[in-house]
């Protein structure tokens, strides 16, 4: 049983169509690339992996169970967590405050989850509690380990998060994500807009995450930087996966005909 | 010397106003809601006091701690239910829909408890003042800016000390980035607005022993608490006080040099800090 997988997974924005059939999928301590041009369906996916954009039950599974009909909040608390596209820390709260905010709500045992999981034996919603059950949010990662890996932040804690420079916000964007211990990060385009020099100080970080136990999906433009960190690549095309591989086992024409749709 | 009390007098006034609308400003802070049925939510939370008083024989101050948690807990549902529904893109819904809200809490307030103006007793404390100086203040003035005061120390203190106030300004800043870290927005928002009527409680406190109120009332209550959120910046708590100080001067000012003035005072006081800073006193950075 695969740690998370899609099987014939669909996504819809309106009419528009997004996803047409999508079937990816991570084994525990994987790190998987998904490559492909704009408008391909990567942000997409993610959002469906989410539940930001929610769609049919069975066509997204977290270990055995069926997760594409969640809430984002309970797919978090299972130990799903995202790093979103364009960073998106919270402006009214400092560097220090962005990071506790992405472990305050693990585990799912606040009250408010407490009081859904009483109601659903009532009204058959799904069970909050249950379904975050299993993954306590507990493990490597916390504030000093955090600093740890990117010392700046520390430096600049008490700075509101937005007054730091690209580079920097990525690393408040990947402490806050971590801060859950999450079994499965989920990283969108963490290099977009990034000087090389700042990505490689952002992709250093990579292992130290795998060992903290954490299986990990990069979503990237760089397909470079994609082959060199990851054990198996997607590229997807037009809302479907048009190749499939190890990075040593695909070549530079399988990538371009997957990546435009034309041999080069 | 006079001046002296006039500007005392309307300063704790202002405290009055602030109370009226700290409850707003936190509800437009946290989900940039404009609730129109702010003034009928005070009124009715009045009403609850005054049965509380009534029916149990109890002091008006516990009344007021029994009846927050019930306000609390139907915020929580009116937000759930009926407000989460409305927030989106589009201001106008909320707007709408709180105008409606207004009209079914003054119809219902009406039918239950008739449009007989009535009043909260609270024994020898209505006229109990203290003296210093030139200047003598009522006991219930006082008491009302001090729990002005301490709204506002607590509500900054939930904002900005507390889990809770951190999910808040998330929330608010960015409810699917929110909602990504584990928070579910529709619950941090019926919290807030639960939060936003246990402040109306206590305004409701003083409303109802200040001065007369029946169904009608809130409307004209909810003028002076936009006027005290706007001139303090929308958002802003302490800006809040200043305005609704600023409010209450003017009245006080305004009454002294002809009683006519008194509610004119005040708007023309609202205009004038418009006119001079548009965006109010204390603007909140990101908006």
């Amino acid at each position: 049983m695969a740690l998370l997988e899609t099987k014939g997974l669909t996504a819809h924005y309106g009419d528009f169509q997004a996803l047409f059939g999508v079937d990816i999928r991570l084994e525990q301590g994987e790190t998987v690339a998904i490559i492909g041009a704009n408008g391909a369906g990567k942000t997409t996916l993610m959002r469906a992996i989410t539940g930001v954009l929610r769609g049919q039950a069975d066509q997204i599974r977290h270990k055995g169970t069926a997760i594409g009909h969640l809430m984002p909040d309970t797919i978090m608390k299972r130990g799903v967590v995202m790093v979103p596209e364009g960073r998106k820390l919270f402006p009214s709260l400092t560097v220090e405050e962005n990071l506790l905010i992405g472990g305050q709500h693990k585990g799912g045992r606040d009250l408010g989850d407490r009081i859904d999981s009483f109601l659903s034996r009532f009204t058959g919603a799904p069970d909050p509690m249950a379904l975050a059950a299993g993954h306590d949010g507990t493990g490597l990662w916390t504030l000093d380990t955090i600093y740890e890996i990117f010392p700046v932040l520390k430096e600049r804690r008490n700075n509101p998060g937005t007054a730091l420079s690209g580079g920097q916000q990525q690393m408040v964007a990947i402490g806050r994500a971590l801060m859950s211990n999450p079994e499965i990060l989920l990283c969108d385009e963490i290099s977009l807009g990034l000087a090389p020099v700042v990505i490689r100080d952002i992709y250093a970080a990579l292992p130290r995450i795998r060992e903290g136990g954490t299986s990990v999906i990069v979503v990237e433009q760089d397909i470079g930087q994609a082959l060199k960190v990851a054990d198996r690549v997607y590229c997807m095309m037009e809302g479907r996966v048009t190749l499939e591989g190890r990075p040593e086992d695909i070549s530079r024409d399988d990538i371009h005909a997957a990546y435009f749709g034309a041999k080069a | 010397m006079i001046w002296i009390d006039t500007i005392v007098q309307g300063v704790l006034l202002g405290g009055l106003y602030a109370l009226f609308a700290a409850g707003l400003s936190l509800v437009f802070g946290i989900m940039r809601l404009v609730n129109l049925a702010h003034g009928d939510l005070i009124v009715m939370a009045a009403y609850l006091i005054l049965v509380v008083v009534s029916v149990l024989g109890l002091n008006p101050f516990v009344a007021a701690v029994i009846a927050a948690p019930i306000m609390f807990v139907f915020g929580w549902i009116l937000q759930k239910g009926v407000l989460n529904r409305t927030l989106g893109e589009d201001i106008l819904p909320p707007l709408l829909v709180t105008f409606g809200l207004s009209v079914v809490i003054q119809n219902a307030l009406l039918e239950g408890f008739s449009a007989d103006s009535q009043r909260i007793s609270m024994g020898p404390l209505e006229t109990a003042s203290v003296s210093a100086g030139p200047v003598t203040v009522g006991l219930l003035p006082l008491l009302t800016f001090a729990s002005a005061i301490l709204v506002i120390v607590g509500l900054n203190w939930i904002f900005y000390r507390t889990s809770i106030g951190r999910a808040y300004r998330a929330t608010s800043d960015d409810p699917v980035t929110a909602s990504l870290m584990g928070i579910r927005p529709d619950r941090v928002f019926a919290s807030a607005m639960g939060l936003a009527l246990i402040v109306v409680t206590i305004a409701a406190l003083y409303l109802g022993t200040r001065s007369n109120f029946d169904p009608y009332v809130g409307p004209a209550r909810l003028i002076y608490a936009f006027e005290a959120v706007i001139i303090g910046g929308l958002g802003s708590l302490w800006g809040t006080l200043a305005g609704g100080v600023i409010i209450g001067v003017a009245q006080t000012v305004g009454a002294s040099i002809n009683p006519e003035w008194q509610i004119l005072a005040g708007h023309v006081a609202f205009l004038v800090v418009l006119l001079i800073r548009p965006r109010g006193l204390f603007p909140r950075a990101v908006d």
